[in-house]
């Protein structure tokens, strides 16, 4: 590193306070031409509080920002992008419906007067995408696209505004991780060619291997900076944690018993008519955690709806324990025996205006003794909650606040603690973790690993490949509504699964 | 078995065919005690002709250039057997995708032929007529249905169209009523009592779009500004158009004098209005019907090659995208929902100025409905929406067509019949139409 490199950006003691939260405290660092900057750090650490404030979506309350040495004022997105900024967020700000050339140039078309100059804007976007390595298809509707390429036209957007420096805002999460090594190359070259990186995530492996250097964020503080040859996983994490943290989840090989859970079948198409379950048969036993890996969106939501009966199937049958559930109410599925911590915590698993007290009750309000006769019997539902924050440690000032106050690690917490309590023997876990803290986690997965010892059968969906590697005895991957492959946890290596979930199958005989 | 929508469609079509074989071989059988000559009610025949335009002008009774006798009911036998058979085939084999929309689609316009063949019995039709007839009525439905393209193309919910039509017709009418007084005083002077009086006229159009820009404005404000529900919004404009045009018509429009005693005036476009069959149906009309056709054309173009267009289709679908470029959100969707209930002004104005000469209370009739309906059909797009406005004024043509005939299916069945149509194609052809996705909701950052 040469000490009289201008920077292509530096930010001085950015601070944002929001209510309740000091998101960024006094933030400084500076970013060089052709680095690859990784900004690592649990969620709510402030990263994307720091990074909304770069692209101009906040306004600090504190600091400044320089750019190329000359003081910025970013007041919006498009003042960012003037300043040669861009950002790809976590969720595309792409238009499903228009083309992939329409999504690029849009706010900045190639006109010619009022109309669009369609044969040019391709051709541009046909240039970029060759000068990068970024393959895109120009006239293809973007909605039909695969999310690894929807990344790449995100970041052919910024690219065709001309800007040096380009924000990376988690952008391996929904990737499978061969397109994520792909995204890395992509990432390579662009520094190569001189622009400047900014990659935030919370993958330890993912800073080691393609960073320059890397900034770890602890409650909206820099608490330090690491070189990604030296240092270690485990560093990493304890600096992000603030503790050491346990990376592996303590196990004991599983003791399978008998099917508790029998999937034969199982088809669907949506609206569009279009394949989202195809033909799908599992088997879930007694005592075993059976993980379902995949990107997400390739059918993982509507397999655990109709097992738990929320979603409608037209073929295919699934039994619990012998039993015929198909089509059959949830509620009557949930009196079975089936625990089921739903992937979206905030519109399926809590009433976020309810207290955690009533959140805590909603599976079993209606039943003794919570309820007597036609009304609630207030002193149980009491008593319950408070006996069940103890348990599962929900940080919360009381039972009656309402569960939308609470962090996500606290609100995945109710869902549990609820769940956990009633006599079940299948446990359906999608996306148990999904933007928790690592404290939080941790916990959760020692709970899941409990009940599966307590002999539940327990079905993991998540589309965090190292979660499902973690704690799954076997691991089923999901592409296109298939199951493509079930291997023994063993046999599931990091390469093969990811294999899998790109849809790739295995060809025993060479071709 | 279970019930889908394909057999849903199939069950309905049989019993649409079914209903009309009965009613036709009823109806034809009563005319036969009527009639010495018909023996059987096969020998019933329906006459189509295709008038010779040309000529038609010296000569009133010049013979066609074609007419066809077509055997009633034969023919409606085959099409209502043809009907059954393929709705017999949707319900046993229950196809999942790419039958159901046709199947309607023919049930529908089969149905109208045969009601037609029917109303002819022994008779003879007009075909050039007829034809000419959809696309005037259509004229306004079309012109509505582009009107709530430009604005929930931008994603804002437009139900206040027939509201916005409604006082743009009373309006309109007023300003070519009012500007004629003014112009040429309580009579129109000698040499122009023959001619058409156009500057008048041409202000009541400005007028109309004028006050449709104004109605609109309103809606914006509301759904925009104040974030009101905008289909509580679109509602409040409709219900306050009935009080403002009632109000108005009563204490000013009945006590107002004007000279002026008609409309915009036909157009025939020369040797073209002269081709047998196409004359009449495209070149044939008064100015705001070749308008509609221009308004359709252009703003396909518009929407799908222009920046303006790109900007609109983007802030209907995914506003925050287009925001983080730089795209003004909210001034752009100000501006389409004014430009949509402008171009709402221009179908009002050929409701008082073109289709009739006047201005009655709701004499929009509930086809600002329409519109929406047609620009589902259409799904958001003008050519489509233009020939989902065809096919419910081709309701409305035939209904107007048949009460000619004497016809004995009671005229209340008849006028219902473009509603029901819309009903049945709404819940039936279509299936789920997707609107843009951020249409109806208020944008904040």
């Amino acid at each position: 590193m040469t000490a009289n490199v201008v920077p292509a950006l530096e930010v001085r003691n950015i601070t944002k306070q929001f209510p309740g939260v000091l998101a960024n405290d006094h933030i400084s660092f500076t970013l060089l031409p052709g680095e690859i900057h990784a900004f690592l750090g649990e969620n709510g650490a402030g990263k994307s509080t720091l990074m909304n404030i770069l692209y101009g979506l906040y306004d600090p309350d504190e600091g400044e920002i320089l750019i190329n040495g000359k003081l910025a004022k970013i007041k919006n997105p498009a003042d960012a992008i003037g300043l040669g900024l861009g950002m790809v967020h976590q969720e595309y700000a792409l238009v499903d419906t228009l083309t992939v050339t329409e999504n690029i140039i849009l706010g900045t078309e190639l006109r010619k007067g009022p109309v669009l100059n369609a044969k040019e804007a391709s051709q541009r976007v046909r240039e970029l995408s060759e000068q990068y390595g970024l393959a895109v298809p120009p006239d293809a509707i973007v909605g039909d696209l695969p999310v690894g390429v929807q990344q790449r036209v995100e970041i052919l957007k910024a690219l065709y505004r001309n800007v040096n420096m380009l924000i990376l805002d988690e952008p391996t999460a929904v990737l499978t991780p061969q397109e994520a090594d792909d995204l890395f190359r992509v990432m390579r070259e662009l520094a190569d060619q001189g622009k400047a990186l900014i990659f935030i995530t919370h993958k330890l492996r993912e800073v080691r291997e393609v960073a320059d250097r890397i900034t770890v964020l602890r409650r909206g503080k820099v608490v330090g900076d690491a070189d990604p040859k030296t240092a270690s996983e485990g560093q990493l994490a304890a600096l992000m944690v603030g503790r050491d943290v346990v990376l592996k989840v303590d196990k004991t090989a599983a003791n399978p018993g008998d099917v508790v859970l029998k999937v034969r079948n199982l088809n669907l198409r949506d609206d569009r008519g279009l394949t989202v379950l195809d033909d799908v048969s599992i088997d879930v036993h007694a005592g075993e955690v059976l993980g379902i890996a995949g990107v997400q969106g390739n059918g993982q939501t509507e397999l655990v709806e109709a097992i738990t009966g929320l979603q409608a199937l037209p073929s295919g049958s699934i039994e619990l324990l012998g039993k015929d559930i198909t089509n059959r109410p949830p509620r009557s599925i949930t009196e079975q025996g089936v625990a089921y911590i739903p992937e979206d915590r905030k519109g399926t698993g809590l009433v976020l205006g309810y207290s955690i007290r009533d959140n805590l009750v909603l599976s079993t309000y209606y039943k003794p003794p919570f309820t007597k006769g036609l009304t609630f019997n207030d002193p149980a539902i009491d008593e319950n909650a408070k006996e069940l924050i103890a348990t599962f440690d929900v940080r919360t000032p009381s039972a009656t606040t309402t569960a939308g106050s609470l962090s996500g690690g606290n609100q995945q917490k109710i869902i549990v603690a609820r769940e956990f309590t009633r006599k079940n023997r299948l446990l359906i876990a999608s996306q148990p973790t999904r933007g928790i803290d690592v404290g939080s986690i941790e916990f959760i997965h020692n709970q899941i690993i409990k009940q599966r010892d307590a002999g539940l059968a327990v079905l993991l969906v998540s589309a965090e490949l190292d979660e499902v590697l973690a704690l799954a005895d076997r691991v089923a991957v999901m592409y296109h509504g298939k199951i493509v492959g079930i291997l023994p946890i063993a046999e599931a290596t990091r390469e093969r699964v990811g294999l899998l979930m790109a849809g790739i199958q295995e060809q025993p005989n060479g071709k | 078995m279970k019930f889908t929508r394909a057999r849903g469609v199939g069950l309905l079509g049989i019993f649409i065919a079914i209903v009309l074989l009965f009613a036709v071989n009823n109806s034809l059988g009563n005319k036969i005690t009527e009639t010495s000559k018909i023996q059987s009610i096969w020998d019933f025949t329906s006459t189509i002709r295709i008038p010779d335009s040309a000529k038609l002008k010296e000569d009133p009774k010049a013979p066609p250039v074609a007419a066809i006798e077509l055997p009633t009911m034969i023919t409606i036998s085959l099409i209502c057997g043809a009907l059954i058979l393929v709705g017999g085939t949707l319900i046993a084999k229950n196809p999942e995708r790419g039958w159901v929309a046709p199947y309607m689609s023919s049930v529908i316009g089969f149905g109208f032929f045969s009601i037609l063949l029917w109303a002819v019995a022994n008779n003879s039709v007009d075909l050039s007529d007829t034809l000419s007839r959809v696309v005037r009525l259509g004229t306004p439905i079309a012109i509505g249905a582009l009107a709530g393209i430009v604005c929930e193309r931008s994603g804002v919910v437009n139900i206040g169209i027939e509201g916005m039509m409604l006082t743009a017709a009373c309006f309109g009418y007023a300003a070519a009523a009012i500007s004629a007084r003014m112009i040429y005083g309580e009579s129109l002077p000698a040499n122009v009592v023959k001619g058409v009086v156009w500057l008048p006229l041409i202000i009541g159009i400005l007028g109309a779009i004028l006050t449709g820009g104004m109605m609109a404005a309103l809606h914006a404000w509301l759904s925009i500004r104040f974030k009101v529900d905008q289909v509580i919004s679109g509602t409040v404009i409709n219900i306050m158009a009935v009080g403002i045009t009632g109000f108005t018509r009563t204490n000013f429009l009945l006590k107002f004098e004007s000279p002026l005693r008609a409309g915009l005036p036909q157009m025939p476009l020369g040797p073209l209005a002269d081709i047998p069959l196409l004359g009449p149906i495209l070149f044939d009309h008064k100015p705001i019907t070749y308008l509609m056709i221009l308004m359709v054309i252009g703003l396909n173009f518009f929407l799908f090659r222009t920046v303006w267009g790109l900007r609109t289709r983007a802030i209907g679908e995914h506003p925050k995208a287009a925001d983080t470029v730089g795209i003004n959100v909210n001034r752009m969707r100000y501006r389409n929902v004014i430009i949509g209930g402008m171009i709402a002004g221009v179908a009002g104005a050929w409701f008082s100025l073109e289709g009739s000469f006047g201005f009655d209370d709701g004499m929009t009739n509930g086809q600002g409905f329409i519109s929406l309906a047609a620009m589902i059909f259409g799904k958001w797009n003008p050519i489509g929406a233009f020939g989902g406005s065809l096919l419910f004024s081709s309701a409305d043509a035939l209904q107007l067509k048949v009460q000619a005939y004497n016809f004995d299916l009671p005229s209340q069945f008849m006028q219902m019949l473009p509603y029901v149509v819309t009903l049945i194609v709404l819940a039936g052809v279509i299936g789920r139409a997707k609107p843009p996705a951020a249409s109806g909701k208020v944008y904040e950052k």
